[in-house]
């Protein structure tokens, strides 16, 4: 939520804006996150240099320091507590949020200030720092690809992500250093690739079943708009949870087997929770699978067989839970399943055949994923950053708002300002005034939910509006609820009777402070200068290292060719660089090998004529030219 | 100390029509371009500085949509011209634009949301043409309309009774049979006040297509705008009984 004051001057300040930088897409996952751009009209991932498009959602603290992706992952078994895995879950979230699930993750979990935080080594990091560093990779990652710097993205977030969850992205966009021109939902992105790609129209409703969590989107595409008919999810149902159900199989298992109790070895636990992830997936293709996990305490190795039937069985019924924010969908998009021409399939989880039953069984077609699910998002979100650079001017993307807006009145019951399924941008205006004579404030409770209760919301923020001591029910104070295109609420007041806006000071019920987003965001450029500086130093020791070593090969070999004194000169500035090379200073190194090329200049020509002629040697003249 | 705020108005998502003589005002205030201070003559951008101009917060969502104030819409060219305003407004458009433009294509793009929802709703459209013509929001009906009264009486022991009742006993789907067919009833009510309604909304499109400003014409403008306003808050009254007893023998 942002909260501001508005003044004229704010209104217009004189300053154009002309940027023609470029904006990649980013599909920040539960488990994978990818990074995107527009080439030629066309959207393309940014591979590693192994070809590899997607970087694992993990960040481990290792001696080393602070690593991301594949490497991180390898750490999950080796170092359990000090690697963070699926901090997707926790974006946006208070620890009562999360209590039932904390017994899952081998990190230590806390809250301070209303946000939790997670444990690494000496140190805790809000959900946003951890996600700012799987940004901060891909943004490298990006810029070692296009050989420009990346400083501006377009940041996927789950359909059904509430204010404070797009709130948390978009500070974790800012921690990275990325300024986040738009934050836009998965399933929505993945119509846009389908649109460009597939040139898809018609009604089309896109299942999006991720690694954390769940989305429906109903969507018409005509003429180049998309518009969002309605919208449903669960921000908490993924294929973690399809996981967790086998681990719990497997451990009881083990527990029958053997009588040793995993859950007690965080580390066994993670190779059990990713030999679970790996057997999932290998059912997709196969009817049966064999589990092999090794015991703590040299207990031996545990196997057993699964078949597709038995983890069909057992999933079951997390699988039918996306079905009811489906038919919820259909009903406030005022359509029947008849209705729908499309049904595309988005997310990992999606491979999973009897997913694909049952999304084909409730709309009566089969689903579709001509374009790769786990790479759509970000393909999608590299379109619309495309749009908003001024690339792209004939497709538009009307999203809707996937909760009501709405603030606690009297007894405890929330009062709806704008509906679930509403356009976005959108607006709602509320007059406030007093009861009271003289009451200086109002309090209020800002709320996002479709319950009758407060208690059952979710509570965005609260505020005091001042209002001056007059008798009750004299003074006029407008708010103004703004929903951005964005997904994020924006809150102005105006005293009507001096059409003064006042500011609010506003305490956000979940979520970082302003003030604490900016301390992270201080201390992520001053590490981020402390890493470019040993970075620095270990290329420019490495550097000087295959200098010494090639000069040092040419004076064995053609320093009989050169003077006494140049040879001399050599050997000083070898020393020199030596010295300078155990430094901590890259510049005195880089200078120091500037100064050995130089009087080394003449030892070289005369080592390349050395070598050319030692090539040459017996060969006949006509071989040569 | 806290207070739970009281809120003075219900807006509903709908804004309190203006006093004709303020709109006119605002209307003419607005013919300047903020930019450029030259007059604006153009629909939606300043002729001399093309620079995008705020939809007047006084507006009416008919001539928001350049629409006129008729209550037969063609859905069609309805979500054609809210495609070309959303092409027009949108903010992801202004991105490279200046901090003014985007606030104004922001604030425009939220206007327009709301006229095309508005609008889009047959009934929502009445309502609101009701509260622009009469100057007064809509009220809501708290006792069944006297037609009905009897029937609703009977229905509401009934719902008590079925509440009350074993859902799976003999009693429970006798009582719930009759709460359907009381259903079926109802919804058949309700379609023929639609009815009613559509040839009400003819009537007053057919009027204002005359444009006569005879007392003949007030008349029959007084007469419709009384029966749509009976209409409205009949049909809604009805619309949520037969919410509530879908929700109740779902």
């Amino acid at each position: 939520m942002i909260w501001q004051q508005q003044s004229p001057k704010q209104l217009f300040p004189n300053i154009l804006i002309f940027d023609m930088a470029r904006i990649v897409g980013i599909d920040l996952g539960t488990t994978n996150s990818l990074v995107a751009y527009m080439k030629d009209g066309q959207p393309c991932v940014v591979p590693d240099r192994n070809g590899r498009t997607m970087v694992p959602s993990v960040v481990a603290l290792t001696d080393n320091g602070l690593i991301v992706g594949d490497s991180a992952k390898e750490h999950l078994t080796r170092n359990p507590e000090r690697t963070v895995y699926s901090v997707k879950r926790f974006m946006g979230k208070g620890l009562a949020d999360v209590q039932d699930e904390l017994v899952y993750f081998p990190y230590h979990v806390t809250e301070t200030g209303g946000v939790i935080r997670i444990r690494l080594g000496q140190k805790s990091y809000s959900p946003p720092q951890v996600s700012a560093m799987i940004l901060k990779e891909l943004k490298l990652r990006a810029e070692a690809s296009l050989g420009e710097s990346i400083t501006k993205a377009v940041i996927t977030v789950p359909a059904y992500f509430n204010d404070s969850q797009r709130q948390a992205t978009k500070d974790a966009g800012l921690i990275a250093g990325l300024e986040v021109l738009r934050i836009i939902n998965e399933p929505t992105a993945a119509s846009l690739a389908y649109g460009l790609q597939q040139k898809t129209q018609g009604t089309i409703a896109v299942y999006d079943f991720g690694g954390g969590t769940f989305d429906i989107s109903i969507l018409k595409l005509k003429d180049g708009i998309f518009e969002v008919l309605a919208t449903s999810g669960d921000t908490h149902l993924g294929g973690d949870d399809l996981d967790r159900v086998l681990v719990d199989l497997f451990i009881g298992d083990i527990r029958d087997r053997y009588g040793i109790d995993v859950s007690r070895y965080p580390d066994h636990m993670q190779t059990v929770r990713l030999e679970a992830e790996r057997a999932k997936i290998r059912l997709s293709d196969e009817l049966k699978t064999k589990i092999t996990i090794e015991l703590p305490e040299d207990k031996g190795r545990f196997t057993r067989e699964l078949t597709r039937d038995q983890l069909e069985s057992l999933v079951a019924g997390i699988i039918e839970r996306t079905l009811a924010p489906c038919r919820i969908a259909l009903k406030d998009a005022g359509l029947t399943p008849k209705n729908i021409d499309e049904v595309v399939l988005v997310g990992g989880s999606t491979r999973m055949p009897l997913v694909r039953q049952r999304v084909e069984a409730l709309f009566g077609k089969q689903p579709h994923c001509h374009l790769n699910p786990d790479e759509v998002v970000a393909l999608g979100a590299a379109v619309q950053a495309d749009i908003l650079s001024g690339g792209t001017t004939d497709m538009l993307l009307l999203d809707v708002t996937p909760l009501s807006l709405g603030i606690e009145t009297m007894g405890g019951v929330m009062s709806s300002l704008i509906r679930r399924n509403t356009t976005i941008p959108a607006s709602a205006k509320e007059m406030f005034t007093t009861y009271v004579d003289g009451q200086t404030g109002v309090d209020i409770h800002i709320l996002q939910g479709e319950r009758e209760l407060v208690k059952d919301n979710r509570s965005l923020a609260q505020f005091r509006l001042k209002v001056p001591p007059l008798p009750a029910g004299v003074p006029r104070i407008e708010v103004t609820f703004l929903i951005d295109a964005n997904g994020i609420l924006n809150v102005t007041a105006t005293d009507m009777r001096t059409a003064k806006s006042q500011s609010i000071e506003v305490k956000p019920s979940y979520g970082l402070s302003d003030t604490e987003v900016e301390r992270m965001i201080e201390d992520s450029f001053k590490f981020a200068a402390e890493d470019v500086t040993a970075r620095k130093l270990i290329e420019a020791r490495l550097d000087a290292e295959a200098l010494i070593k090639t000069t040092d090969k040419s004076l064995l070999e053609a320093g009989h060719l050169i003077s006494e004194k140049d040879a001399d000169d050599i050997r000083t500035s070898l020393s020199q660089l030596s010295t300078a090379k155990n430094g901590i200073d890259s510049r005195v190194i880089r200078a120091h090998m500037a100064e050995l090329e130089q009087t080394a200049k003449h030892l070289n020509v005369m080592m390349l004529d050395h070598s050319l002629k030692k090539s040459l040697q017996g060969k006949k003249v006509s071989e040569v030219s | 100390m806290g207070y739970t705020p009281c809120r003075l108005l219900l807006m509903d998502n709908q804004q309190s029509p203006p006093h004709p003589d303020t709109r006119r005002q605002l209307q003419m205030a607005r013919s300047m371009c903020w930019h450029c201070q030259s007059e604006v003559t153009g629909e939606y951008f300043c002729d001399r500085c093309v620079k995008v101009q705020p939809v007047s917060k006084e507006t009416d969502y008919f001539t928001c949509l350049g629409f006129p104030r008729r209550l037969l819409l063609d859905p069609q060219k309805l979500e054609a011209k809210f495609y070309e305003l959303s092409r027009t407004f949108h903010p992801d458009f202004y991105q490279t634009k200046s901090a003014d433009e985007q606030t104004i294509s922001l604030s425009n793009a939220a206007v327009l949301n709301t006229a095309y929802r508005t609008l889009r709703d047959s009934i929502q459209r009445a309502e609101y043409l009701l509260a622009l013509e009469t100057g007064s929001v809509k009220d809501i009906r708290t006792s069944p309309p006297a037609d009905l009264f009897e029937e609703i009486l009977d229905l509401q022991d009934t719902l008590e009774e079925y509440r009350a009742s074993e859902r799976d006993s003999d009693q429970g789907h006798r009582l719930r049979a009759t709460l359907q067919t009381e259903q079926e009833a109802l919804e058949r009510r309700k379609e023929g006040m639609e009815a009613q309604l559509r040839q009400l909304f003819a009537d007053w499109d057919k009027l204002q297509d005359a444009g006569e400003a005879t007392s003949l014409a007030r008349v029959e403008r007084d007469r419709i705008l009384k029966e749509m306003r009976d209409l409205l808050s009949n049909r809604t009254y009805v619309n949520n009984i037969v919410n509530d007893l879908a929700a109740t023998i779902a």
